[in-house]
């Protein structure tokens, strides 16, 4: 754990090599995830969970991606992380956004694995789908190529399992409710994340299309994208070969 | 003890339920028809209006995007009754605050009807239930501390006389508070607040405010009743807690005879059975507190019907059940009289009942039948054995110790 801003964080930090800083999607961060080894084996992988996430607190005026943000920034001086790569998959990668337009100097390369984050379509449409307002396995279908992979079999989960599931879902939703799964703001401010950026994006993703990736991409001035096969939202559970050869590959170049 | 007549000024006249995927939120509105909707509205007015006449106070409520209650914005509603009645007592259950963005708006309302009633406003606020969120586009996190920061700041704006005030707190901000017109009763209308949690009930029991509780039946009510009395005894506020201060909300039918009564009853049964909402309208992220969504996602796994989406109702399909479990007070005089007396002994007393006469298909003779028969036939005894002055939660004196 490390306390920024008076807030406890719960915090991973592994593996050896140039520090690339992983900010996990709104399932949670879970270490023991294939795709996490894969990446440590080639570099130092620090990822916090985010608060209100995982075990990390959630401060009660704390509400925004945007307060995250700079709770990380903190986290980089603490950890004398004077410039980092940094990957942020979905509400993570909207986290990661966020940090690149305030200290665009502070990080080396930026991958964004289908994030959210900004509003580019029109007003009488979402950009992103409303997960919330819909049935469980219509959610499955948007987020998994193969929504036989979403199936979690409550019954064999601790109090404590289900604690962090409760916990990440309802900070998920204090941070993405209003506006939904955006900041006005943002789109104004990504001119300024002058790095080379990845956005990954699964072909069968339904939350994140690739209309929305390309608008958010066009947003920064040295972005590509790439699709990655057989993956749905989470490309980095579905496929995680693909997913760490794409990110190990892009940072190496 | 005083009756209210409760009205949700229901539409009734929908497809049939597996055709729509929720009688709430979702559910287009082109299946209201305006002049369908004005024949009704024209109905349960007259229907408050000869609860009044027979001495039955008035209350309604507000919900929104739903069929099962079109008074989405209840402070018109409300104006509107205070110009058409004179006597009763007209409670608002109430003002949803927590999806409200503009409590002193709300201020300013209540005191309006306050005053355009000379004074027989009786001001409820509610957390609102779950699957407000969404019309609201409201945060379901955090609504607790939402809801209590506005009503403080309410009741500051009424109670203050001296110019403008200024507001900084986590949710809300104004700079300058002074409303227009102030109440007429002093210093403020009575609150009333309804609340499902135990730690709600003793926070609404600590402030003093009516608590109101909807179809919780006998060990819910009981539950809630006991957290209002020891919030209320640990904030200092003595040991006797007047029944005044606790309402309960149930389905009621009285007729004067028992098949006419059981046929009401069912009717009625349509508050429960209608209320065909998915889970993801039911149980939006965060409503429920962490702890509250682990048991959900427990009963969940154990297949029992934890997320069914009105699990406080338990879904009772039948007249008999709803009896036996304290939602439903319904037979001849002398049977809901011994009905009503039995649940006030099992809860430790409450002062005001809430009466959900109105439903569905009850049509307004039938309706109205209801109303008068308990205002003539139970009412009066129940005034008479329970007046509101006595104390709640006796067996609780009789089990503590000395003090």
């Amino acid at each position: 754990m490390i306390t920024l801003a008076g807030c406890a964080v719960e915090l991973f930090d592994t593996g050896e090599g140039d520090p690339l800083l992983l900010l996990h999607s709104g399932q949670g961060f879970v270490p023991d995830q294939p795709y996490v080894g894969m990446l440590s084996r080639r570099r130092r992988v620090v990822a916090p969970s985010h608060p209100g996430f995982g075990k990390s607190e959630l401060p009660d005026w704390l509400d925004t991606c945007d307060d995250i943000a700079h709770l990380y920034l903190e986290l980089m001086d603490r950890r004398g992380l004077a410039k980092v790569d940094l990957v942020g998959c979905s509400i993570g990668g909207w986290i990661a956004a966020e940090m690149a337009s305030k200290a665009p100097e502070r990080f080396r390369k930026l991958v964004l694995v289908a994030p959210v984050g900004v509003k580019t379509g029109p007003a009488d449409k979402l950009d992103i789908p409303d997960i919330f307002a819909m049935p469980q396995e219509k959610v499955s279908q948007l987020l998994f190529h193969d929504p036989a992979k979403a199936q979690v079999d409550l019954s064999k989960l601790s109090d404590e399992q289900l604690t962090i599931i409760a916990r990440n879902r309802e900070a998920l939703a204090l941070l993405a409710w209003e506006p939904w799964m955006h900041n006005p703001k943002l789109k104004h401010r990504l001119q300024r994340v002058a790095c080379p950026v990845l956005f990954l994006r699964g072909e069968s993703d339904g939350l994140v299309s690739a209309d929305y990736v390309a608008r958010y991409a066009a947003l920064m001035p040295d972005a590509r994208i790439e699709t990655v096969a057989r993956a749905g939202h989470a490309v980095q559970v579905e496929q995680p070969e693909a997913f760490a050869a794409s990110v190990l590959g892009f940072l190496d170049a | 003890m005083k009756a209210w007549h409760f009205s949700e000024t229901a539409y009734p006249y929908l497809p049939p339920a597996d055709e729509f995927e929720s009688i709430r939120v979702s559910l287009p509105n082109r299946n209201y028809d305006p002049q369908k909707g004005a024949a009704l509205y024209d109905r349960y007015i007259r229907e408050w209006q000869i609860a009044e006449e027979e001495g039955v106070e008035i209350m309604l409520n507000e919900h929104h995007q739903t069929a099962t209650c079109v008074d989405p914005a209840a402070p018109l509603m409300l104006a509107a009754l205070a110009r058409v009645t004179s006597k009763a007592r007209l409670l608002i259950l109430g003002n949803p605050i927590a999806n409200r963005r503009q409590p002193v708006r709300v201020a300013e309302e209540m005191a309006l009807i306050d005053v355009l009633s000379h004074g027989r406003l009786e001001a409820g606020f509610v957390r609102g239930v779950p699957y407000e969120v969404l019309p609201a586009n409201s945060n379901p996190v955090r609504m607790n501390e939402r809801h209590w920061e506005s009503l403080d700041l309410i009741v500051k704006a009424w109670t203050n006389h001296d110019g403008p005030f200024s507001h900084e707190g986590r949710f809300f901000n104004y700079r300058a508070v002074n409303i227009w017109p102030r109440p007429w009763q002093q210093p403020h209308p009575p609150v009333w607040v309804s609340t499902t949690s135990l730690s709600g009930s003793a926070r609404v029991g600590a402030h003093g405010y009516v608590q109101a509780i909807f179809l919780t039946g006998y060990d819910g009510t009981r539950a809630a009743f006991e957290a209002y009395r020891r919030g209320w005894r640990e904030a200092g506020r003595g040991r006797d807690v007047p029944i005044d201060r606790l309402a309960y909300a149930a389905l009621v039918y009285v007729a004067d005879n028992e098949s006419k009564a059981y046929a009401g009853a069912e009717k009625l049964l349509w508050y429960l059975t209608a209320n065909k909402v998915p889970l993801h309208f039911a149980a939006p992220p965060g409503y429920a507190g962490v702890a509250g969504s682990v048991a959900m996602m427990k009963a969940a796994a154990n297949r029992l019907s934890g997320l069914d989406q009105h699990e406080h109702f338990g879904r009772p399909t039948t007249v008999e059940s709803a009896k036996e479990r304290g939602l439903m007070f319904a037979g001849t005089p002398d049977q809901v009289y011994a009905q009503i007396k039995k649940f006030y002994d099992h809860v430790g007393g409450f002062g005001h009942l809430l009466i959900m006469g109105q439903a569905g298909f009850l049509e307004h003779d039938d309706t109205v039948h209801g109303i008068r028969t308990f205002a003539r036939e139970v009412y009066p005894r129940l005034k008479a054995e329970y007046p509101g002055t006595r104390l709640s939660g006796a067996f609780e004196g009789a089990a503590a110790p000395a003090e």
